[in-house]
């Protein structure tokens, strides 16, 4: 059984205007109509450019939006759109550490009660000190400096912090947005070997959101690529065989660490279109060098095993765009 | 490297709150430091009035027909026995100006902290629940605030009649819009921030955000509104007493002394300045204070006329 289960998941903004009497004028296709699925234990690679909806799509999974439609599971249970009271155990099992060190930790309490936070909120007894220090060991921070402020500490003791609160409740899925993009490069590693440490440790499931095609790449089990709202690629080989064009672009645009290496990139015309309005049939084709005239006509279904993708003329093993 | 070594005994680096931070600023603000200090004595004499008044035997109400009054009928200039001089009944001024800091400061800080409560408490509501809650709040906001509050004040005294605490709550009544105001404006963006998402994907509260997670971080612009708004609760209540609408005598205000000494201004410079000046140094420390306190809470205001910038 998945742990997840992301049935036709729709989260739609409302665009309002007016400042008094507000009507709504549109819809932001936030996410739209995205199926995914979480096997127990994983690394779910989830990538994408701004705005293509993938943070959305975290903050459904972690209730913190309600879902527009579509159905979410979780542990065999639908959480879909539960009541706060309701949603209060599954709290426990999902957990999320953000994108921002300085942002996610309140600046003016103590880190000590920041990561208690949990278990203050959830009621758990016992020690929460001795709870404290030692999930501060356990991520490699001094567990004398509980009570410190974050101020006092750097981008990547920060995010330690951010990655103890998430363990402080033992769940099983901890949803990482964009953990580390916001860090220095020799720092990023450091926090990608602790999830990888966390996740042996604990049996945790990670659904991991990233720009960055390198990082990913490093963490993930199975990564899936987004685009406007949609799932373009679904693969746990995906960059050795990327089909939908969309992903051969975006992996011809990562940097390779080699100064001597001939590649080609591929440029895509034009912008990503507005959520508001998006294009008819595939998402993708105002600016896929693929695209014909069915491409604007029809919408292509996630198709595939092991290896889905939406495309209705994908890049063949070894063609090119 | 290892995450070992990269550890400091903890005794090396000692942990320092960003309150502790603006003290440290704060100590080094001479005119903020200067402020204080006046604060603090003007509130000791305000509190040990009786005390002074029994140990030179003069109380507030005590009328000194020989000793404190001229042959001429008029009243005495500072002096040893009378350091402020009398009033126009004989009576010690000084004796009367500290009887009157007490009900000055008095109704200034319970006015000012009545407001600062329901100010606060108000603008995180309408900040953190928006839509119609806002709504709502916003506009009885605009509306406090729009009164014009002589007349109202005159209207609302003349129909319960003045008294301490009818004055407390005109003043209280005036000034929590305007920490409304602020509060909603600071909880609109705190609610955004990272850590109240955080604390939501946790599955706290409403009221724990608000109180837990939002409050500390508006503490600093507050503290600075209500220094700043307790020297005008103070001049709000003189102004009323002055009109006859707050503190009535033979209960000494600095607004009441000012109005008793109206008439003599000519004859006795000291009974209307002695009191004038009083008050104007109590708002101005007040004032002095709150700028220092926003510099130190917010390094990155800068004071135009700073003298630390003259120094660079």
């Amino acid at each position: 059984m998945p742990l997840v289960e992301m049935t036709d998941l729709v989260k739609h903004f409302p665009v309002n205007e007016g400042t008094l009497l507000k009507r709504t004028v549109g819809q932001v296709h936030a996410v739209d109509g995205v199926s995914l699925t979480l096997r127990q234990g994983e690394t779910l690679g989830l990538v994408g450019e701004t705005g293509c909806g993938k943070s959305t799509l975290a903050r459904c999974l972690a209730g913190l939006h309600p879902v527009t439609s579509g159905r979410i599971v979780f542990a065999g249970r639908d959480i879909t759109n539960l009541s706060r009271k309701a949603m209060r155990p599954v709290r426990r099992e999902v957990q999320m550490i953000f994108q921002d060190p300085y942002g996610s930790l309140n600046p003016r309490r103590r880190v000590g009660s920041i990561i208690a936070d949990p278990l203050v909120i959830h009621k758990i007894p016992g020690d929460r000190r001795k709870a404290v220090q030692d999930l501060m060991e356990r991520v490699g921070l001094n567990p004398e400096h509980y009570n410190r402020f974050p101020a006092e500490f750097s981008g990547g003791q920060r995010q330690r912090i951010g990655v103890a609160r998430a363990l402080a409740l033992r769940p099983k899925l901890i949803i990482c947005d964009e953990p580390v993009s916001a860090l220095d490069v020799s720092i990023q590693a450091q926090i990608l070997n602790l999830l990888k440490d966390l996740q042996d440790e604990f049996g945790l499931t990670y659904l991991f959101i990233a720009h960055d095609l390198q990082v990913v790449r490093h963490v993930s089990d199975r990564i899936a690529v987004m685009y406007l709202g949609k799932i373009a690629e679904l693969a746990p080989d995906l960059y050795e065989h990327p089909l939908h064009p969309y992903t051969n672009a975006l992996l011809s645009a990562t940097a390779v660490a080699d100064p001597d290496a001939r590649r080609r990139r591929i440029i895509l015309r034009g912008d990503v279109p507005s959520p508001i309005a998006p294009p008819s049939g595939c998402r993708f084709h105002p600016r896929c060098p693929k695209a014909r005239e069915l491409c604007a006509q029809q919408e292509p279904r996630l198709e595939g095993n092991s290896h889905q993708f939406s495309c209705h003329f994908p890049v063949r093993p070894g063609g090119s765009l | 490297m290892t995450i070992t070594e990269l550890r400091v005994p903890a005794a090396q680096v000692t942990g320092r709150s960003p309150w502790q931070l603006a003290w440290g600023r704060l100590r080094t603000d001479r005119v903020a430091l200067a402020s204080a200090i006046v604060i603090v004595v003007l509130v000791t004499l305000a509190v040990c009035a009786p005390l002074i008044a029994a140990w030179n035997g003069h109380g507030p109400d005590d009328q000194f027909r020989d000793t404190g009054i001229t042959p001429e009928g008029l009243p005495v200039p500072p002096g040893g026995e009378f350091w402020f001089g009398t009033d126009r009944l004989g009576r010690d001024l000084f004796i009367r100006v500290l009887f009157g800091a007490r009900v000055s400061l008095l109704v200034g800080v319970v006015a000012t902290g009545m407001a600062s409560i329901v100010g606060v408490v108000i603008g995180l509501l309408a900040g953190f629940y928006g839509g119609v809650v806002d709504v709502i709040l916003s506009r009885l906001i605009d509306v406090v605030l729009s009164f014009p509050y002589l007349i109202f004040a005159i209207a609302a005294v003349s129909i319960v009649g003045p008294s301490l605490a009818a004055t407390v709550f005109v003043i209280a009544f005036y000034s929590w819009a305007a920490i409304a105001r602020i509060v909603r404006g600071q909880t609109l963006s705190i609610k955004e921030r990272e850590y109240v998402e955080a604390a939501r994907s946790l599955g706290a509260s409403d009221g724990r955000i608000m109180f837990i997670d939002i409050l500390p971080n508006l503490l600093a612009p507050v503290i600075v509104l209500v220094t700043l708004l307790i020297p005008a609760a103070i001049v709000f209540e003189s102004t009323l007493s002055y009109l006859g609408l707050g503190i009535t005598p033979p209960t000494p205000s600095w607004g009441n002394l000012l109005s008793e000494a109206q008439g003599f201004y000519r004859v006795a410079w000291w009974y209307l300045t002695l009191p004038a000046l009083t008050l104007l140094l109590t708002t101005l420390a007040f004032n002095l204070l709150g700028d220092g306190i926003r510099d130190a809470i917010d390094p990155r205001t800068e004071r135009i006329f700073s003298r630390r910038r003259k120094k660079k």
